[in-house]
Formats: C-alpha cells, sequence, structure tokens
C-alpha cells in the first residue's frame, strides 16, 4: 500500500513537472528555441502573482487568472523584441541572450523582493486531502495534476484543431515556404511564446503553492523541464507529460527508499531513458 | 492599362553572386507565361524574387500598377501572387487538407477556389484528404501543392518545375487541370526544363540563361533551333 501511495504522490509530482516542461516544449517544437530562462520565468511569474496577492489583497488562483494576460503579454513582447531579433541558422546566440535574461531575472527578483523565500497564501486548500481507495491525496497535488493534464489537453486541440494550431506546426515545419502562405513567422513565435508564458503562469501558481520559492529557483525547474521535454520526446506534448510523470516517480520512490535521493532518481531515470531512447518515449517521425 | 505583373530591369544576389541581370517580363490579366531554361538559369531565383523570398536588389516589380519588389512574402501573397514553390515544399506535419487550408490562411472574403473546387480538380485528393501529405506519391503531392496555392484566390499563379521528378503521364494528368485554373481567372507563369509541356500550356514564352532572358515570343514565333540555342546557350555564326 505504501508502494501505490509513493506511485500516486510522483504523478502528482510529475504532474508540476510536466506543467514546467510544457511552456519549453511549446516553444521548442515551434521554432527550436531552447529557452535558458524559462524557469526563471516561471519564478517570476509566481511572483507576479504574490504581488497582485499582496497589492488587490487577492486570493492566490484569482490573482493567477489576472496574471495570465500579463505574462501573455510579457511573452509576446520579450519574443517580439529581444528572441526575434536573435532566431537564425546559428543556434548559439538565443541560447547566450536567454542565459543572459535568465541572470538579468533572478537579479531583478533579488532586488525587488530580497532572497527571502516566499510562498503563495493559498489558505486551508493546502492542508484538505481526498480519500482516495485505500490511499489518500492531497488537493493541490491533485489540482496540479488535473491542471496539467487540462493545459497538455488544451495545447494539443490548439495545436490540431485550430488554423493557429495549423500555423503553428506549418512554421515549425518550413518557416519559409509558410511565409508563403501568408504567415508571418515572427507574429508566430510571439504568440507562441505569450502562450507558453500562460503555462509558465499556470505553473508558477502550483509552484507557490505547494513549496517555497525565492530568486534563484528557476535553473532547478529548468532542469527539471528540460529533463521531462527530452525524455518524452522533443516536440510532442503528450511525451512531455509522459516525462514529467517518469521524473517525478522517480523522484517520488527515490525518496521513498532514501529522502536524500529524491533528486537523485529524477536525474537517474532521465539519464536511464536517454540510454535506452535517446530519442525520448515519443518522438516525432521527422525532423 | 499596366499589365497585371510588371518586371522591369529586375535584379538579385545571393551575396556578392548576381543571380539576376535586369529581367523585364509582362503577364497580362488571364495569360500563361512559360519562362524555360537549363538548371541554374535563374528561372527559380526569378520566382523567389517576385514573391519576396529572395531579396531583389534592383528594378522594379509591379502587380496591377502597385510596386511589390520591397514587400516581405507574406504581404505579396496577400497582395493576389501565389507559387507552387520548387520541390512541392509540402507541410509534413499537415494532412493533405490541412496543407489545401493552410493556402487560405491569409484568405479575406470569397473566391472562386475552395476545399470543394479542388476536389473536384483532383478528385483523388478527396479520399486521402486525412493522410499526412508527405504520404502521398509525387504526382498526387504536387497536386496538393497546387491546389494550395489555388486557396488563396491569387491573381497570378506561379509554378516553379512542376514536372520535375513527374513520370510523364503524371505530367500530363497535372497539365490537364491547366484551364480550368485559367478559367478561374488567375493568369499563370510556369518555369519549366520541359520544354514540351511548357510550349503546349503558354500564350508566351521566354527563355533564359544565366540570369538574363535571351529569347521571347509566342511558341508559335519561335523555331525549335533559335529555342534550342537560347536553352543551350550557343550562338550561330
Amino acid at each position: 500500500m505504501i508502494w501505490l501511495d509513493t506511485l500516486l504522490q510522483g504523478l502528482m509530482l510529475g504532474g508540476l513537472y510536466a506543467l514546467f516542461a510544457a511552456g519549453l516544449s511549446l516553444v521548442f517544437g515551434i521554432m527550436r528555441l531552447v529557452n535558458l530562462a524559462h524557469g526563471d520565468l516561471i519564478v517570476l511569474g509566481a511572483y507576479l502573482i504574490l504581488g497582485l496577492c499582496t497589492a488587490l489583497g487577492l486570493h492566490p488562483f484569482l490573482a493567477a487568472v489576472l496574471a495570465l494576460p500579463l505574462m501573455f503579454g510579457l511573452g509576446w513582447l520579450l519574443q517580439t523584441a529581444l528572441l526575434n531579433r536573435v532566431l537564425g541558422e546559428d543556434i548559439l546566440p538565443p541560447l547566450l541572450v536567454t542565459f543572459g535574461l535568465s541572470v538579468v531575472i533572478q537579479n531583478a527578483l533579488l532586488m525587488g523582493f530580497s532572497a527571502d523565500s516566499r510562498k503563495l497564501p493559498v489558505g486551508p486548500i493546502e492542508a484538505q486531502s481526498l480519500p482516495l481507495g485505500p490511499v489518500t491525496v492531497g488537493v493541490m497535488p491533485l489540482l496540479t495534476f488535473g491542471s496539467a493534464i487540462l493545459v497538455i489537453w488544451g495545447l494539443n486541440q490548439l495545436f490540431y484543431r485550430t488554423a493557429l494550431g495549423r500555423a503553428f506546426r506549418a512554421t515549425s515545419d518550413d518557416p519559409v515556404t509558410a511565409q508563403l502562405m501568408g504567415i508571418r513567422p515572427r507574429s508566430i513565435f510571439a504568440i507562441a511564446t505569450g502562450i507558453a508564458l500562460v503555462v509558465a503562469t499556470i505553473a508558477a501558481l502550483y509552484l507557490g503553492a505547494r513549496a517555497n520559492f525565492d530568486p534563484a529557483a528557476g535553473p532547478a525547474r529548468l532542469l527539471y523541464a528540460f529533463e521531462a521535454v527530452i525524455i518524452g520526446g522533443l516536440g510532442s506534448l503528450w511525451g512531455t507529460l509522459a516525462g514529467g510523470l517518469v521524473i517525478g516517480v522517480a523522484q517520488a520512490f527515490g525518496a521513498a527508499l532514501n529522502p536524500e535521493w529524491q533528486i537523485l532518481a529524477g536525474h537517474l531515470a532521465f539519464v536511464a531513458v536517454l540510454l535506452l531512447r535517446p530519442r525520448g518515449l515519443f518522438p516525432r517521425a521527422y525532423d | 492599362m499596366s499589365p497585371l505583373l510588371e518586371l522591369r530591369g529586375l535584379t538579385a544576389h545571393y551575396g556578392d553572386f548576381q543571380a539576376l541581370f535586369g529581367v523585364d517580363l509582362a503577364l497580362e490579366e488571364g495569360r500563361t507565361l512559360a519562362v524555360i531554361g537549363a538548371n541554374g538559369a535563374g528561372k527559380t531565383t526569378l520566382m523567389r524574387a517576385i514573391t519576396g523570398i529572395a531579396r531583389v536588389s534592383g528594378g522594379s516589380a509591379a502587380l496591377a500598377g502597385a510596386r511589390i519588389d520591397r514587400m516581405a512574402a507574406p504581404d505579396i501573397l496577400r497582395a493576389g501572387i501565389a507559387m507552387v514553390p520548387e520541390g512541392r515544399r509540402l507541410f509534413p506535419s499537415l494532412s493533405v487538407e490541412e496543407n489545401l487550408r493552410i493556402g487560405a490562411h491569409a484568405r479575406r472574403g470569397n473566391g472562386f477556389w475552395t476545399l470543394a473546387r479542388i476536389y473536384e480538380l483532383f478528385p483523388v485528393l478527396r479520399d486521402r484528404r486525412l493522410q499526412p501529405a508527405t504520404a502521398l506519391s509525387g504526382g498526387q503531392q504536387q497536386m496538393v501543392a497546387i491546389g494550395r496555392a489555388l486557396m488563396s484566390n491569387p491573381r497570378v499563379l506561379l509554378c516553379d518545375e512542376l514536372s520535375l521528378g513527374l513520370a510523364p503521364v503524371v505530367i500530363r494528368e497535372i497539365y490537364a487541370a491547366f484551364p480550368t485554373i485559367r478559367d478561374s481567372g488567375a493568369a499563370i507563369v510556369v518555369v519549366e526544363q520541359d520544354i514540351s509541356q511548357a510550349l503546349k500550356v503558354a500564350d508566351a514564352v521566354h527563355c533564359m540563361m544565366e540570369g538574363r532572358i535571351t529569347l521571347s515570343g509566342p511558341p508559335a514565333s519561335l523555331s525549335r533551333e533559335a529555342i534550342h540555342d537560347a536553352y543551350f546557350g550557343v550562338r550561330h555564326a
């Protein structure tokens, strides 16, 4: 029974990692851009939610809803003003620029909010749990997991059922020919980064509600997100969910054996998948 | 009245390499024009320059009197010039129908070409509409590429090397669609290495060599020898 419980906790944690990773996966899938500032943007989102909570006296869930359009705008602006200028044949400039952005965000947060760790005040829901057959599961982890599935499902619907998604896929396939269809790749990229930051904001809500965060918390989130994307296979959103779950479950079992092994177990699972399936669990058929 | 598409002294460069040297060309409404020439003559560069994929370094291009040579590719498509690119360039992660639909991405309002009309023109595509576009045979892929370009309801349709890599029977099948396309009101430019096909559909022929148009005229007025010489660059003393 303890193992079932561990598995469940791992899956719930994996949902959080999938949320960290979904935005990264989206951006990589569309424009082959590895955004090294993705973790910091999640943390920035958490501070934005916290700021809205404090300033307007809102519950974090409501504040997050307010933060969604703001973060979309930030993503759009970031892509238009900065990232579109460095995207090209050479993959190094975007890596350097997003790395620099990561440093800038961390230091700006440090200046604005100090190094103290914070937490989003979600209230009594934090301690509530539901009996689920033989085990019990926390309401917040369950919400996180449900949100992860909803987000991935929603992104898939967007990708495969809408004209925008069609333009996303076409631009990802061949940006030059996409222009012959009247598509403007740069504005497609700006919308994609906006959506990625919307997802990052959802991730930020659960990050801040479940655990403490501080200005330096970004890079570790990026690492989990990155591993989830790679495990799932580049460009596959359901794969990213699976990748998050693999890391979450591995960490939960690692922690069950020995609390010190939690983080290590996640990384070992990542290495194991890379060794067995170098292209990830659900690689795209072509690239 | 100015021609529908008019190029004057158009030049294009790839870095230091000049690919087009002052190309003049005029296409009237409802006409079909063929640009023929050997590999490397500059035909594809010419198409890429007109559609805004390659940058124009000199001269002018105008659609119905309005300059397009400084416009970006998506705006040129919106202005009314669509292209079937060399090698078809279908989107592999889109189905046949999605490839067709994305051709109408920038379209505003109605026009002759609809999904139903494309399926009438190429019935085989209707049966395969849910398959990935790249799962089709070369000829069927070419049909998708033509349909995709038509979905924008272009005033000018540019076709770059439709026959490349296709069997003669398939080429004939594809060119059989041309009368319908012409009747829809689109003026057409076909770029071909396959001279015989080009001569059959065109009202006028331009022969290119080394980035220049070396011979022009209606197909009937051009002797086989003159075309042969312009194509291969032979000069008779």
